[in-house]
């Protein structure tokens, strides 16, 4: 990875390099981007699905066989809806609010390794649109800045409902960036750097969930209420708040809302089989002696699978558990998770210094 | 190239700033501040210190600008509830900032003659690096910037106990 970039630095002189660096480095993020919204888009129709055989029913079959088309039709609707701008609401940030919710949600997927290199006519591309050496802290910054999207427009609604919500989902993103923070602190201790590439080149032997099973139940609970899905969705809580910070929305600007869940859903999958389950590393598949390329595109798949995997886990719980009170979701984050996840860095410091903990006596 | 991109960003964050003063609405002004960051931020990627970058993103941007919204938001600020001060108010504090334009102004007047006593080090943002010098050299600063933090936490929480038993 590293040697790549150095020569591309070198060689960027020629013309000829940059044209196939931006062509490369585009097609992949272009395909990294649609297939996001893909996967996003039948999320929607999986969740009513699941809901569905949870629940005993057999959820949408109109639409094309098994309900296939379904996610076209809503989209469809979504678009046709009549588009309200409440009057007493500030304009632009009314708009600028789930535009920003989609941005977020669509900035992470650039770091995460889809897949193993391939190679193509001697040349090495990478399956990630960028490795920088930072990769983690970009991930949780891009996280902590997804809350604007919410608190933007839930304010800018003009509407005590989805002020209150707005403000949940504040605190509540506020309180679990905490715990979650310091989970992947005791992770990057194990793996010894910040670059997602390294960290699943790390883990084709042992996956990092082994090393670290605490932090990844910290992690999973942490994600869950980041994205705010059930049983942390307070801050749409129809009981209470009617819509939450999406009460006054229509049309497709409540489509962004809706949609940019579910894509958070998809890059928070991705980032727990990325950091504990391996990424694109699947045991004994090296003893098979296969063509890199082929590796590669086995990768893609074993990674997709665990993503499907874990989509499947927020479905399942949504429908399983039922909604926390405020003061419990409270109580859990700043009583429960942080001191476990501090308790955690610490073993983890611990274990790792043994060696030098036993020479001082 | 990096000069270009160094004048725009630098364009950006002053007239953020600038908006972040102007602007009417204490929410544009938070909001506003928050994309100074964000040219801030910038800045640091330019030097090659992408840490210091994306902690600024979290720490400003992420935590500290959004209990900044968060208090707007609840207090509701608004024309209004805007405290109106009174004329000698504002012409006393015209004045005073006059004089502070001036003491800058008369101080930066000399400032094309400092030559940077360190020739720059692209390494020097890098984590690695970052991590041994805050660790090596500068590890007593660095853990009693610590404690302080900490004893201001606990001094939050003791102030913001309704009563102590």
């Amino acid at each position: 990875m590293r040697d790549w970039r150095g020569s591309f630095m070198t060689l960027s002189v020629l013309l000829y390099d940059i044209q196939t660096f931006l062509i490369y480095k585009g097609i992949l993020a272009v395909a990294v981007f649609g297939i996001t919204l893909v996967v996003a888009m039948y999320s929607t129709y999986a969740e009513r699905k699941v809901a569905a055989f949870l629940q005993d029913r057999i959820g949408p079959n109109r639409a094309g066989p098994f309900g296939i088309l379904q996610p076209l039709a809503d989209g469809v609707k979504m678009f046709m809806k009549e588009e309200l701008i409440p009057g007493t609401s500030n304009k632009a940030l009314f708009i600028i609010g789930p535009s920003l919710a989609m941005l977020t949600a669509c900035m992470t997927g650039a770091v995460i390794p889809w897949g193993p290199s391939v190679t193509i006519a001697g040349e090495i591309y990478p399956l990630q649109i960028t490795d920088v050496n930072i990769g983690i802290l970009y991930l949780f910054g891009v996280v902590s800045l997804g809350v604007y999207g919410i608190m933007i427009g839930g304010w800018a609604s003009n509407n005590k409902y989805s002020l209150l919500g707005a403000i949940r989902a504040s605190s509540q993103m506020i309180s679990y960036e905490v715990a979650m923070g310091i989970s992947i602190i005791a992770l990057v201790m194990c793996t010894g750097t910040l670059s997602l590439a390294e960290i699943v080149e790390q883990q084709k032997g042992w996956w990092n969930v082994v090393i670290q099973p605490v932090g990844f139940l910290i992690f999973l609970i942490c994600a869950f209420a980041e994205t705010n899905r059930a049983p942390f969705d307070l801050p749409e809580c129809e009981t209470e708040l009617v819509g939450g910070y999406h009460t006054e929305y229509s049309s497709m600007k409540l489509g962004f809302y809706l949609f940019a869940e579910y894509i958070n859903m998809f890059i928070s999958s991705a980032i727990i089989s990325t950091f504990y389950f391996g990424g694109y590393n699947m045991p004994f598949v090296d003893q098979l002696n296969l063509d890199s390329n082929v590796l590669a595109i086995l990768g893609v798949v074993f990674l997709f699978a665990k993503i499907v995997f874990f989509i499947f886990l927020f479905m399942w719980v949504r429908w399983t558990i039922p909604r926390f009170r405020y003061d419990q979701l409270m109580n859990l984050g700043w009583k429960i998770l942080i001191p476990l996840s501090l308790l955690n860095l610490l073993v983890t410091g611990v274990v790792m210094m043994w060696g030098e903990i036993i020479k001082l006596f | 190239m990096i000069t270009y991109l160094f004048s725009f960003l630098s364009f950006l964050a002053i007239m953020f700033a600038l908006m972040v003063v102007l602007s009417k609405n204490p929410v544009h002004s938070v909001l506003y501040l928050v994309l100074t960051f964000f040219t801030i931020a910038g800045h640091y990627v330019l030097l090659n210190a992408q840490f210091l970058a994306a902690v600024h993103i979290i720490v400003y941007a992420g935590a500290i600008m959004v209990l900044f919204l968060f208090v707007i938001m609840l207090l509701n600020l608004n024309k209004e509830t805007e405290p109106q001060k009174s004329v000698w108010l504002k012409a006393s504090a015209a004045i005073a900032s006059g004089l502070l334009l001036v003491v800058l102004v008369g101080s930066l007047r000399g400032a094309d003659t400092i030559v940077a006593t360190n020739a720059f080090n692209p390494n020097i943002g890098l984590i690695e690096k970052l991590g041994k010098t805050l660790f090596g050299e500068f590890l007593l600063p660095f853990e009693v910037a610590s404690i302080l933090l900490l004893v201001a936490m606990v001094g939050a929480v003791m102030l913001g106990k309704r009563s102590i038993k």
